[in-house]
């Protein structure tokens, strides 16, 4: 059984810990690796034809840059045409605002049970914590999400919550929780989960989803997923709310082609989902089907922050297809839960920045060797080491220096560090002082301390030459003239 | 909900950059090229800086070695600390004015010109001028002997198997992570085999190593017990940090194995004595 970290011990601000922790738990490196490897093999083979894959990605950059080149202007233009198709819109600057709309919506309806679609935004919200403590059940019917529910975790994956546990773990959670028979059989084991959700959809007052692209020209909604769960909850429940991030939104229905393809290909290699729901309004009279009210939650929560500097505002092209987070070294390793945020892996260290403050992220944007790799595959190529480099600098920015450009800048502003670099500059820009101290570097060799700090954890402690090949090239080549 | 944005940077939306073409190689051998050693390689690994200027050498060019230089600005660079990169940099750039190629033994140092000097002096128009100059004429070492000199080696070692290691910045800032395995394939007694998860990252990213040492701890031994399965008698890399990283935790382990220069290993094998 994988060791679990219980979400109340996980705090962003103690990454290198999580990490620590996570590492040495052997079931979930291979969870972990074992997924990765298939994920990263099925979306190379979903797009073999490196010509076409980077033409793809090429447009669908200049899409989402064009969108947020027009975001207020976009925003305001989905609010009109969803208000024209009946759609209820809903502002909400931070979480608690958003939070304070649902309630509202539901103690409307004197809701008593919410039946949820995958939602990041409703994450980020906490919005099953924040209802059941108001007295309304939150349950969550994506699979993935069910199982990190009923075991009180955190999604590990923005696309699969679950991908850290394997069937077996599974197959203990049902048992235990669900005091079902025991079995590992996969299809046995969903066919378990999707017999107590079917009930919920029909009991449940309220349908929540989230939002994959809003457009904003025909103010359409729309939603992919595997599994059905998506288009229960959106039209089974009396009441549908959706919510999402203000940059979700793209100007028209013939953007959402090239983005839903580099998606669904990007995040799990299929050509396409096997659902693709296009909510535009709630049930009309000549109707027989579908809810009666439609609202939708448009979150800030940090993004204008993100999207005031044009270098951060790349952040936002994201489309949520978790492709970084599969093929990064780090990532694989420790797993999603060990950042504590929301949003793990390459995309969750550059965004929850934004979200919750660097003050509450100051580890994750140095925990990358920056490789690359996730900039790589980026379906909107968001340069992603780039702007990891970008928020070390604001991060080591003195705190109280002006042109503010982060919540928490300077969140790892160090003096002596500063200093160090300084002393570091000194050396680099003066040809003496490098010189002398190459000399030392090399003659006292024998003297390289064998403890190293945290170098040595890993490696044996490096001994200088005993010449610098600035001595050796000078004698080689000044022999030749 | 206009108010969200009030302080958004007027038209500040940026695109990539545009899809890079195959770069274009000097049809000629040049007479003269500048060697940048690197801060790495200078302490740690010279005797591959002197066998790339033995290779460079062979090929008829005469190499410059500027004593002024020192480090190209990247750990600083990606640290965050961005002026003292800069400043650095400024020095390094004022020691390559001729229009000579500049060859670095090193993908990231070789990236870090190539791909980010610019980024560093975009506010200085007359200094971004000479640092796109610089990083227009900055060769990786094995794209140059590959491309520019068009090596041709004969293999005079005993047969042997290796594995080759490509940092990530060879890979993915300089594309150069073909040109190794093609000049080891010149080398006929040189069996190139491959190793579990090749592409992946060895775990070093420069200070990364040092503030993370779990994570980066977990990528070398990953990395390291690959490459001892992988059945090579060595290994070769064209990345002095890698090869740092790598070198050090088998030396930790108490490993046999070793990793070697491309360039030490090419001089070695084509003929070149010590």
């Amino acid at each position: 059984m994988s060791q679990r970290i219980p979400a109340v011990e996980i705090s962003s601000r103690e990454l290198k810990h999580n990490a620590h922790e996570a590492l040495q738990d052997r079931q979930l490196r291979g969870n972990m690796r074992k997924a990765m490897d298939s994920l990263i093999a099925k979306r190379l083979a979903s797009m073999p034809d490196d010509y076409e894959r980077e033409h793809l990605r090429e447009m669908g950059n200049h899409v989402r840059a064009r969108a947020l080149s027009q975001l207020p202007d976009l925003l305001e233009r989905l609010e009109a045409n969803l208000t024209r198709n009946g759609v209820k819109v809903h502002w909400a600057e931070t979480v608690d605002e958003a939070n304070a709309i649902v309630l509202q919506i539901a103690e409307a309806h004197q809701a008593k049970q919410v039946i949820k679609g995958k939602s990041m935004v409703s994450e980020e919200m906490e919005m099953n914590h924040f209802l059941e403590a108001r007295g309304i059940e939150a349950l969550e019917s994506d699979m993935g999400e069910y199982i990190i529910q009923l075991d009180h975790e955190k999604p590990t994956h923005i696309i699969m919550p679950a991908i850290h546990k394997n069937a077996r773990q599974v197959a203990a959670l049902f048992h235990d929780k669900l005091g079902e028979p025991y079995t590992e059989d996969v299809d046995q084991l969903i066919q378990t989960g999707r017999r107590i959700l079917r009930q919920k959809f029909f009991e449940a007052d309220i349908g929540v989803s989230g939002v994959n692209f809003a457009v904003a020209e025909t103010g359409t909604l729309l939603l992919v997923e595997n599994e059905g769960n998506g288009r229960m909850s959106t039209t089974v429940p009396p009441v549908h709310i959706a919510v999402t991030g203000i940059e979700k939104v793209v100007e028209n229905l013939r953007d959402v082609v090239p983005l839903l393809s580099l998606l669904t290909r990007s995040a799990l290699g299929q050509g396409i989902t096997t659902y693709v729901n296009m909510i535009s309004g709630p049930r009309q009279s000549d109707e027989l089907d579908g809810p009666q009210e439609v609202h939708l939650v448009l979150l800030d929560n940090g993004r204008s922050q993100a999207f005031a500097d044009g270098e951060l505002r790349q952040t936002l092209n994201c489309i949520r297809c978790g492709a970084c987070m599969n093929h990064c070294p780090v990532y694989t390793r420790i797993g999603g839960q060990a950042y504590g945020t929301v949003y793990p892996g390459p995309i969750g260290k550059i965004i929850s920045p934004h979200l919750v403050g660097l003050e509450n992220t100051p580890d994750h944007p140095s925990a990358s060797s920056l490789c690359g790799a996730c900039g790589e595959v980026c379906p909107v190529k968001i340069p992603i080491p780039a702007l990891l480099r970008r928020l070390r600098e604001e991060n080591v920015k003195q705190p109280d220096a002006p042109h503010q450009v982060m919540r928490g800048q300077g969140s790892k502003y160090s003096a002596s560090e500063r200093l160090l670099w300084k002393g570091w500059r000194l050396l680099n820009t003066s040809p003496l002082a490098y010189r002398a101290f190459g000399l030392l570097a090399t003659r006292l060799r024998g003297l390289t301390p064998s403890n190293l700090g945290p170098w040595t954890q890993n490696h044996s402690a490096p001994k200088p030459a005993p010449r610098s090949l600035h001595e050796l090239a000078r004698e080689h080549l000044e022999g030749k003239r | 909900m206009s108010d969200l944005f009030h302080n958004a940077a007027p038209n500040a939306t940026r695109v990539a950059p545009p899809l890079p073409k195959a770069r274009q190689y000097p049809a000629q051998k040049p007479a003269n090229v500048y060697l940048f050693g690197t801060c790495v390689l200078d302490l740690f690994f010279p005797e591959a800086g002197m066998d790339a200027i033995r290779l460079l050498e062979r090929e008829g060019l005469r190499v410059h070695f500027p004593q002024g230089q020192s480090c190209c600005g990247q750990p600083a660079y990606t640290s965050g600390y961005t002026e003292e990169a800069r400043e650095v940099a400024r020095a390094q750039l004022a020691l390559f004015e001729q229009d000579w190629p500049l060859v670095v033994p090193s993908g990231s140092c070789a990236g870090m010109i190539r791909e980010h000097y610019g980024e560093l002096f975009k506010d200085e128009p007359a200094t971004l001028k000479r640092a796109q100059a610089l990083a227009e004429r900055t060769f990786e070492l094995a794209e140059f002997l590959l491309y520019v000199c068009k090596v041709e080696f004969k293999d005079q070692g005993a047969p042997t198997r290796v594995a080759l290691h490509t940092s990530c910045s060879a890979r993915r800032e300089m594309n150069t992570h073909l040109h190794g395995r093609a000049l080891l394939a010149q080398l006929g007694n040189v069996e190139r085999v491959e190793h579990d998860h090749e592409s992946e990252c060895c775990g070093f990213g420069g200070t990364f190593s040092v503030r993370m040492p779990d994570i980066s701890g977990a990528m070398v031994a990953d990395k390291t017990r690959a490459l001892q399965d992988s059945g090579a008698a060595q290994v070769v890399s064209a990345d002095c940090g890698c090869l740092l990283n790598i070198n050090g935790a088998l030396e930790k382990q108490n490993a046999k194995l070793r990793g070697q220069h491309l360039a030490s290993f090419l001089w070695q094998r084509s003929g070149g004595g010590r």
